[in-house]
């Protein structure tokens, strides 16, 4: 039987597949994704504490989470476009001229 | 009537905003001019309210508004002009208008001119305060008022630099009067003490309240009102142990001197325990005392004028030695005699202070008495005030100091208190000597000035003119006496002398003038021709003792001033460096290492950024579930 724990598990093991994506990864591009990893990590674990109380907020606010992902990632990629014209390359070690 | 009050107590005060309005620009006559005519309309009022007092009997008493009320504690801002304030009043406004106008012509040279009556008008308008006040807090409010006033004019000369003790007793105008105003808080301190006092155990600090309820308070609580407001008189009016700012304070201009001593400060402390006089009269214990004191500052203040060199010095210490008297007469219940006393002084004594300005200004600051001679060719007018000053000083008849001093004396003789008696009537013979060694050293015998290349000029005429009220005063106010005494015991307790004493009255006043006369005539004899320096007689070491003062400013300095320095040195290096800066300076410098140490974090790089917040995130979980799990 798979339980509510499971969903936690794996939702747990997403959420740190992505968040190990946000530091270790150096491509804008490939940040973006690890976000959107761990956003969908977050979604499981409310649409399984949903069900799990019977109560249907938690799935409301995952629909939420996946309509402002998707205009995130509009506007991100958007950004990225131009970012990528302007300096040719989307690494992170060549984008750092805030440097303090 | 009311306005009159607000006009008497006002105009000196509208004077000092005058003319600080000009405080920094350069000398204008005018400011001058302005301030002294307010300060006769001041003295005017105050004198058509001593008619009023006069004819009417009855005191006038006026509250301007409530100026502190909080719980229990109601302090109205209110003025009484009865038979005692109205004295006061008058005769400080007297003094004050005539000071104004001589320092129009005194000050005539200074920068500072304008600068200069607006400080005199406020030390005025403190003194108003100070007097007119009904309640204690306003004495207080007045007394603060007056001090402060008094430290701005001593040491109005603030440039002047410091010089060694042997060359200049008072050092520097900026010590003179930083030494009076802290000498001042001390007795202040005491003062104060005895207002809680009074407040606690009364519930009020108005006049009539307080002296209503002492009655009924214990005798314990009395004795312990009555010597801290002693001990704040002891301050103000320069008794021992706390007299050695009055010679020093000696470093303001002359006409700041006279004003002191006659009218604005010194006499606060006769003054407040003429005022409280239903607390001293019911605490014998501690008039006595006073009594005492006095006998001792007047005989003490007199042997040290005796050999004292520098004019302004000499009278300085007369002063001091007149409030021994005044503080003797009070500490014996007699109170209207105190306050005789202390009108007749003021008169004299700012005649006697004026006169030195003149010859000071004459003889360009120079104040050693050695130094002159004859000078009474050049400076007749000035001459002759002096003459007059130091004849009512000495108490010769008829001028004023014969009759106040000697119904003191008389008082001394009345109580039965013969050694004080005794004392005082010596000390009245010292008077007359050390007066008229300075007079005859000043203005009689050789002209030693003329080895300095001085050329000495009388002062200007209007000045001289300004003069004539207290000469006229000094020479007259003795024959008021009785109509004095009958105009202030309205107020005050009514004193008489025994049968016995009055029989012998006569004798009594004869013995006194003996005393005075010889004193006089002695020192005629030693200094009427010219100085005879005699190498011995000032050698020798009572001479030598009463020259520097008994060496207690010496002593001050040795077990007060430089002891106190050195610990506040210590305060400074060790404490105050080394515990207080440190750790400050070490908050600071931590909070610019770790500055500078985390400074690194920002490389501009967003996958460092990211991990640091990534860090600070689990951070802040691991606070939350330890948290979570404690609470």
């Amino acid at each position: 039987m798979i339980g509510l724990t499971h969903y936690l598990v794996i939702s747990a093991l997403i959420f740190s597949i992505g968040l190990m994506g946000v530091l270790r990864r150096r491509n804008l591009l490939m940040l973006f994704f690890a976000t959107e990893v761990m956003l969908n990590a977050v979604n499981i674990a409310f649409a399984a504490i949903s069900h799990y109380y019977n109560d249907l907020t938690g799935q409301m606010f995952a629909f939420f989470i996946i309509a402002i992902a998707a205009s995130e990632v509009a506007v991100g990629l958007g950004i990225l476009i131009v970012l990528y014209k302007k300096h040719g390359s989307l690494d992170l070690d060549d984008l750092a001229n805030m440097k303090g | 009537m009311e306005t009159l009050v607000y006009i008497a107590l006002f105009a000196p005060f509208a004077s000092s905003l005058f003319a600080a309005l000009f405080g920094m620009s350069p000398k204008q006559t005018f400011v001058g001019i302005v301030a002294s005519l307010l300060l006769f309309a001041s003295f005017c009022a105050s004198a058509m309210l001593a008619f009023h007092v006069w004819t009417t009997g009855a005191g006038i008493h006026v509250t301007m508004m409530d100026w502190i009320s909080a719980g229990d504690l109601h302090i109205p801002f209110g003025f009484v002009v009865d038979q005692v304030s109205v004295t006061m009043m008058t005769v400080v406004t007297l003094v004050s208008t005539v000071v104004h106008v001589y320092s129009i012509g005194y000050m005539d040279h200074d920068k500072s001119f304008n600068r200069f009556f607006s400080y005199l008008s406020a030390f005025v308008f403190s003194m108003m305060i100070l007097v007119m006040s009904d309640n204690f807090a306003g004495l207080f409010i007045g007394w603060e008022g007056v001090g402060v006033c008094s430290w701005l004019l001593i040491g109005f000369w603030y440039h002047k630099e410091d010089v060694s003790r042997e060359e200049n007793p008072s050092i520097s105008p900026s010590w003179a009067a930083n030494e009076a105003f802290i000498m001042n808080r001390i007795a202040d301190l005491g003062m104060l003490i005895g207002l809680f006092i009074l407040y606690w155990n009364v519930g009020s600090l108005q006049y009539d309240v307080v002296f209503a309820a002492l009655p009924d308070l214990s005798g314990s609580v009395l004795n312990a009102a009555a010597i801290a407001l002693f001990i704040g008189a002891m301050g103000k009016s320069a008794q021992f142990p706390l007299h050695t700012w009055l010679t020093d304070a000696m470093e303001g201009p002359t006409p700041v001197s006279a004003l002191i001593h006659a009218a604005t400060m010194v006499t606060a402390g006769v003054f407040l325990v003429i005022r409280a006089n239903p607390l001293f009269s019911m605490t014998p214990e501690v008039s006595y005392f006073i009594a005492a004191l006095g006998t001792f500052v007047a005989f003490f203040a007199a042997s040290m004028a005796l050999v004292n060199r520098d004019l302004k010095r000499i009278i300085a210490f007369s002063t001091l030695s007149q409030l021994g008297y005044m503080f003797a007469a009070a500490g014996l219940g007699a109170y209207w005699i105190a306050l005789f006393h202390l009108a007749a002084h003021a008169f004299f004594k700012a005649l006697l202070f004026l006169g030195a300005g003149n010859v000071m200004h004459a003889m360009h600051d120079e104040l050693d008495i050695f130094k002159m001679g004859g000078l009474k060719k050049a400076m007749k007018w000035t001459y002759i005030y002096m003459g007059v000053a130091s004849l009512a000083l000495a108490g010769i008849p008829p001028f004023a100091g014969f009759f106040s001093k000697d119904a003191i004396i008389e008082t001394a003789f009345n109580e039965g208190t013969l050694f004080l008696w005794v004392i005082l009537v010596v000390t009245a013979g010292m008077t007359a000597f050390y007066s008229f060694r300075q007079v005859f050293l000043t203005f009689e015998g050789d002209e030693r000035y003329k080895a300095f290349g001085i050329h000495p000029h009388e002062m200007y005429k209007y000045v001289l003119i300004a003069m004539s009220p207290l000469a006229i005063l000094a020479v007259i106010a003795g024959f008021a006496q009785g109509t004095f005494e009958h105009f202030v015991t309205k107020l005050l307790p009514d004193y008489h002398m025994s049968e016995h004493t009055h029989h012998l009255s006569m004798m009594l006043g004869l013995i006194v003038l003996a005393f005075a006369v010889g004193g006089i005539v002695l020192a005629y004899r030693k200094y009427y021709k010219g100085l005879k320096r005699d190498k011995k007689l000032e050698n020798s070491f009572t001479y030598k003792l009463l020259a520097n003062q008994y060496y207690i400013p010496n002593l001050y300095e040795a077990i007060i001033t430089k002891p106190y320095a050195m610990l506040s040195e210590m305060m400074w290096k060790d404490v105050d460096m080394k515990i207080v800066d440190a750790t400050v300076d070490g908050i600071a410098k931590f909070l610019y290492k770790s500055g500078d140490a985390s400074r690194k974090m920002q490389t501009g790089n967003l996958s460092n950024y990211l991990n640091w917040m990534a860090v600070g995130s689990v951070f802040l979980l691991v606070i939350a579930v330890i948290s979570a799990m404690f609470v």
